[in-house]
């Protein structure tokens, strides 16, 4: 399997973990990390894109991409964050209240 | 089985399917392809960058890294917006008197803002640059919040808020000097490009710095209680 092929296809996999993380869990900072999880595997998959056909002059453009992605999945991860505190705080729970129905 | 057990399982399904689909078109991406990038390598003399990743970044592609020092100061005055009132000059924590943390705080921030000084030069040649810079900066500024050393300045102070707005104004003004000489926006002539690149890399690792401690340093409770109002 090629370099490229190894690390997209983790991509995909990790991706598919961090929805089913998002999806299922009712705990809002498990979806926060689930979250986090996804975005890293679509930095991993765009870095693998970066690699294809082209291992010796890397295509900068996928690159740059990703670094302007973690800076902002750490700010957006940083808000929700934030977010999740105040609704502990308003409400004393860390679930949504329409998720409670399936405890 | 608990209902959201069997509601976990159930969702593999879709999830599976979708993890299927996305197989397919990785596996069916032909071997090569052009990109955006390719006329790059020719003019990238003119970029002020010899590192490819920071010429598209701060030259080629500076609209986008504009408009992400944005969203850092969104979620800025979103964390602001969230905490009311209260400025964060209140989370102080007291200083701590732990001798470890006090002795490896000491012995760590000078290196940090070292290795972050040399991560922004290292960025014109090399991987580095602004956000790295920011990033290690930032965690500097988070050591001194733990030890109870530093505090984040209340918002009515003018520092803190021209360091957020930093990295968002140095963009702007370039923006606006290329606009008013005649050219395209943000299409730095290639003699200056250097220097100007410097400069809004400056501004911004100031911004990812002040930004990432501010947004700590807001999410942590107040002192006596972990209300927020």
């Amino acid at each position: 399997m090629s370099r490229f092929l190894l690390y997209s296809l983790a991509g995909v996999a990790l991706f598919a973990l961090g929805l089913h993380a998002l999806l299922a869990r009712d705990h809002l900072l498990r979806k926060i990390i689930a979250l986090n999880v996804m975005s890293s595997a679509v930095f991993l998959f765009l870095v693998a894109l970066a690699y294809r056909g082209r291992p010796e002059a890397p295509d900068p453009l996928p690159q740059a991409m990703v670094l302007t992605g973690i800076v902002v999945a750490v700010s957006g991860s940083a808000l929700a964050l934030a977010l999740v505190r105040a609704i502990h705080a308003a409400s004393g729970r860390t679930t949504f209240a329409e998720e409670e129905g399936l405890e | 089985m608990r209902p959201s057990r069997l509601h976990s399982l159930l969702l593999i399904v879709p999830v599976l399917g979708l993890t299927a689909v996305l197989v397919f078109a990785v596996l069916s991406l032909p071997a090569e392809t052009g990109s955006l990038a390719d006329g790059f390598d020719s003019r990238l003399h003119e970029a002020g960058a010899s590192h490819p990743v920071t010429a598209v970044l701060l030259n080629f592609r500076a609209y986008d890294t504009w408009l992400e020092t944005g969203v850092l100061l969104l979620a800025a005055l979103g964390l602001l917006a969230l905490r009311g009132r209260h400025d964060l000059a209140a989370a102080r924590t007291p200083r701590s008197h732990d001798p470890v943390l006090g002795w490896l705080s000491r012995l760590l921030v000078p290196m940090m803002v070292l290795v972050a000084g040399y991560l922004l030069w290292l960025g014109s040649h090399a991987p580095g640059g602004a956000f790295q810079a920011g990033a290690v900066l930032a965690a500097a500024l988070v050591l001194q919040l733990a030890a109870g050393a530093w505090s984040v300045p209340a918002l009515s102070v003018p520092a803190l808020r021209v360091a957020l707005s930093a990295g968002v104004i140095s963009f702007l003004l370039v923006a606006l000097g290329t606009v008013l000489a005649g050219r395209r926006l943000l299409e730095m002539p290639p003699r200056l490009a250097g220097t100007l690149i410097v400069l809004i890399e400056v501004a911004v690792t100031l911004a990812v710095a002040v930004t990432l401690a501010m947004l700590f340093a807001g999410a942590r409770p107040a002192p006596g209680g972990g209300n927020d109002r």
